[in-house]
């Protein structure tokens, strides 16, 4: 007879693992990649390849360095090199995208802990820092040959934009920002396979249109349109950001409460820098600064137990 | 039909094919008999046999000692050995009455006999339930004449007879309400006297329709016992959740049911109280389900209390394969065995015996912070922020964040992807927070 184990109750375990979530968004990401490189060439291929292999590649080698068990095989390292991908444009050097993944994984990451210890989403977090740093190239979106604007700049601008192009993402922007088809794909996927729910993306999209009403009103640009808040609705990250990033589940509450102040902070910092702010895009800042707050948030959002009233939030 | 739930909570597989068909079969007992004298919630009852006396079946051979406390009986005749610590479920050595079974089963004067409950006084009824040694077999052990004497047991509005059944495999109690339907009745009617106001729902998890079924046609003509279908879904059968699901009130952890009108036994209970109170035989067995893929013939028997777990898995036929992993009780909240040579007590609801063991094939990862817990969680609290505060040692912020209305049912940690031993830390914070209490309360008696 074999030794037989003994172990607290309960002995049961779910059949839904790290790897197998992690497994999933990857896939989920696929169509918005796919497209990407549909719409902007070869480079963004090879981009995407860049940050992937040199995510993995960095945690593999911080992880042999540091003699800690290795958790590439996790595919966390590589959603990661696939959301910084994803939120490049095309024509940036090639050596930047490898910049920006071992930022990503050595210093947001690993460097706080590993996996499920970054207080950011270490591929946004990576994406500010290259947009700081280099903003020019971040900035500079080449379509068919031909530098021009994104929609939301032009909206900015005050210029009219093709919603059906918009919603196809035959335009300039980030590698796998535009195809608002290509992203609804991937996020029915994660829906459906119940990796993420609606509660934050759903409440930070119409939060950030609710707000964005609200700034055009109080600061005297008067009542928007339908064109202007579909514009706002498909363009930039906003998509892309709140179907997977805000869903990042290391830097977003736990507690339900919390998921909606969260996903309504997202709305608020999104249409400030979008309304308020010079840039037209504010999708990654909003992400990052509403991470950095998630602690607090969940300490302030601790629901009542089962059969007790709720007095304020747990003060730990 | 009309479906009662809770909030929150898990669906697991539910394995019960493996025995639910097989008909509750009686073993009798050979050799050696162990009676623990704490298999209870309260004080160890105290012994009233020596070694050497000669005892009968359905003698008390250990009585209560204090208020909250159980009797025990003999479930054979024969001879004392020893009373002296013996291995029990729990991993503990605890003082057991050892007896030597002749076989003979000569049972003690009046054992047996019917007799009319009505015509009872209700301190009449209470003393026997108490004589009987009868306690909660649905696992917790608390003692069933305590139960059923709440100080305000007038205002007692609700006897609810947990039926669930939640646990995986489990199928003992699904057997008994379709083998045993008029002795759960009667069982129900004696409590039901002992609670002037109240009126019983039998509550079944949908997953058993001709347990529903029949129930339903038997007490239809009673306008004091009704069924009430429940949900499949764990832990359905937990007292908080049961209550929430039937009457829509809620407990929580320093409250007893009976602060929200609900008296809650569970089926096999109320068969003992029966078979106490109308049958003068007092809790001496018990019908337990062994089943999983490592038992040669799932299947449900009733034991004699006292047997070795070793004798009740022969009788299932043996172990079948190389189980890793043999489990009193459920899947869910049962103890894990590294032992069969235990003795059955009266809350050893099953031997389950697993080929594979998931604990194992699962170590734990990092938390991801995915909120499924928090998803999954009864009883409304934030396990992931419970782990933290319980593995740190910090049971001011465990304490803060609920942690001790846990009800340690394992849902958090059967859904948690990175396979985290959450259950664990909070049995531990739990029982630290509870010793920390203690010591308090002792320092702040030297004081005084």
């Amino acid at each position: 007879m074999n030794m037989l184990n003994v172990s607290v109750s309960p002995h049961l375990r779910s059949e839904t693992g790290t790897p197998s979530i992690m497994r999933d968004v990857a896939f989920a990401l696929l169509p918005a990649c796919i497209f990407g490189v549909y719409n902007n060439g070869w480079r963004a291929a090879v981009i995407i390849a860049l940050c992937v292999l040199t995510a993995v590649l960095t945690e593999f080698l911080f992880e042999k360095l540091l003699r800690r068990p290795v958790t590439v095989t996790d595919w966390s390292a590589v959603v990661t090199g696939m959301i910084l991908a994803v939120n490049l444009p095309a024509s940036v050097p090639f050596w930047m995208p490898v910049m920006g993944a071992v930022f990503a994984i050595l210093v947001v990451k690993q460097l706080f802990g590993g996996l499920g210890q970054n207080f950011m989403n270490p591929a946004l977090a990576a994406r500010c820092f290259l947009l700081i740093s280099f903003t020019s190239e971040m900035t500079n979106f080449v379509y068919d040959g031909v530098a021009g604007a994104t929609p939301l700049s032009a909206l900015k601008a005050g210029e009219s934009v093709d919603l059906v192009q918009m919603f196809l993402g035959t335009h300039g922007g980030c590698i796998g920002e535009t195809s608002v088809l290509a992203i609804l794909a991937g996020a029915g996927y994660l829906l459906v396979k119940k990796v993420i729910s609606i509660r934050i993306p759903g409440l930070y999209i119409l939060s950030t249109l609710l707000f964005a009403v609200v700034l055009n009103l109080v600061t005297g640009m008067g009542m928007p349109g339908w064109e202007y808040l579909l514009a706002q609705l498909m363009g930039g990250g906003l998509l892309i950001g709140a179907f997977f990033m805000a869903t990042d589940y290391v830097t977003s509450p736990v507690t339900p409460m919390g998921q909606v102040v969260y996903a309504l902070l997202l709305g608020f910092l999104t249409a400030l820098f979008r309304v308020v702010g010079k840039s037209a895009e504010g999708v990654s800042y909003a992400i990052i600064i509403s991470n950095i707050v998630v602690p607090l948030i969940e300490r302030a959002t601790v629901p009542a137990a089962f059969g007790l009233k709720r007095k304020g939030g747990a003060k730990a | 039909m009309n479906l009662k739930t809770f909030m929150r909570g898990i669906h697991l597989r539910e394995e019960k094919e493996l025995a639910e068909k097989s008909a509750i079969r009686r073993v009798f007992p050979e050799g050696e008999m162990v009676f623990p004298l704490s298999q209870h919630i309260g004080a160890p009852a105290r012994p009233l046999v020596a070694p050497g006396d000669q005892v009968r079946m359905g003698q008390m051979i250990a009585e209560p000692a204090g208020p909250i406390s159980a009797a025990i009986c003999s479930s054979v005749s024969g001879k004392v050995k020893a009373v002296e610590p013996r291995l029990t479920v729990s991993g503990e050595y605890k003082e057991a009455v050892v007896i030597e079974n002749d076989g003979l089963y000569t049972p003690v004067d009046g054992f047996g006999e019917p007799r009319d409950y009505q015509s009872l006084s209700r301190e009449a009824i209470l003393s026997i339930i108490r004589d009987a040694g009868i306690v909660g077999m649905g696992g917790a052990g608390f003692p069933t004449a305590v139960k059923l004497s709440p100080e305000n047991f007038e205002q007692v509005d609700f006897l609810i007879i947990n039926a669930a059944e939640c646990e995986p495999y489990l199928t003992s109690d699904h057997r008994l309400m379709l083998e045993r339907p008029d002795e759960l009745l009667g069982g129900i009617r004696v409590m039901l006297r002992l609670l002037p106001n109240a009126r019983a729902v039998i509550g079944i998890e949908d997953n058993k329709p001709d347990a529903v079924k029949l129930l339903s046609e038997k007490c239809s003509g009673d306008p004091k016992i009704s069924v009430q279908p429940l949900k499949t879904k764990y832990p359905q059968g937990g007292e908080r959740m049961l209550i929430h699901a039937v009457t829509g009130r809620d407990i929580n952890a320093s409250m007893l049911p009976a602060a929200a009108g609900c008296v809650v036994q569970n089926v096999a209970t109320a068969v003992a109280v029966y078979n106490a109170v109308c049958r003068s035989t007092p809790l001496i067995t018990r019908v337990m389900t062994i089943s999983g893929d490592g038992v040669s013939t799932p299947c449900n028997l009733e034991v004699s209390i006292g047997v070795s777990h070793r004798q009740v898995m022969e009788a299932a036929g043996g172990l079948k394969g190389d189980p890793e992993k043999l489990i009193s009780g459920g899947p869910m909240m049962g103890t894990a065995l590294y032992t069969l040579d235990i003795p059955v007590q009266k809350t050893s609801a099953s031997i389950l015996a697993l080929l594979h063991d998931p604990v194992a094939a699962n170590p734990s990862t990092p938390c991801i912070h995915c909120g499924r817990c928090v998803a999954a969680c009864p009883e409304r609290l934030v396990p992931q922020m419970m782990q933290v505060a319980a593995d740190h040692d910090d049971f001011e912020t465990f304490e803060k964040l609920h942690g001790m209305e846990c009800i340690e049912c394992g849902c958090c940690t059967a859904v948690c992807p990175a396979h985290r031993t959450l259950t664990q830390s909070f049995k531990y914070g739990k029982a630290s927070v509870n010793r920390l209490r203690r010591e308090a309360k002792a320092k702040a008696g030297e004081k005084a």
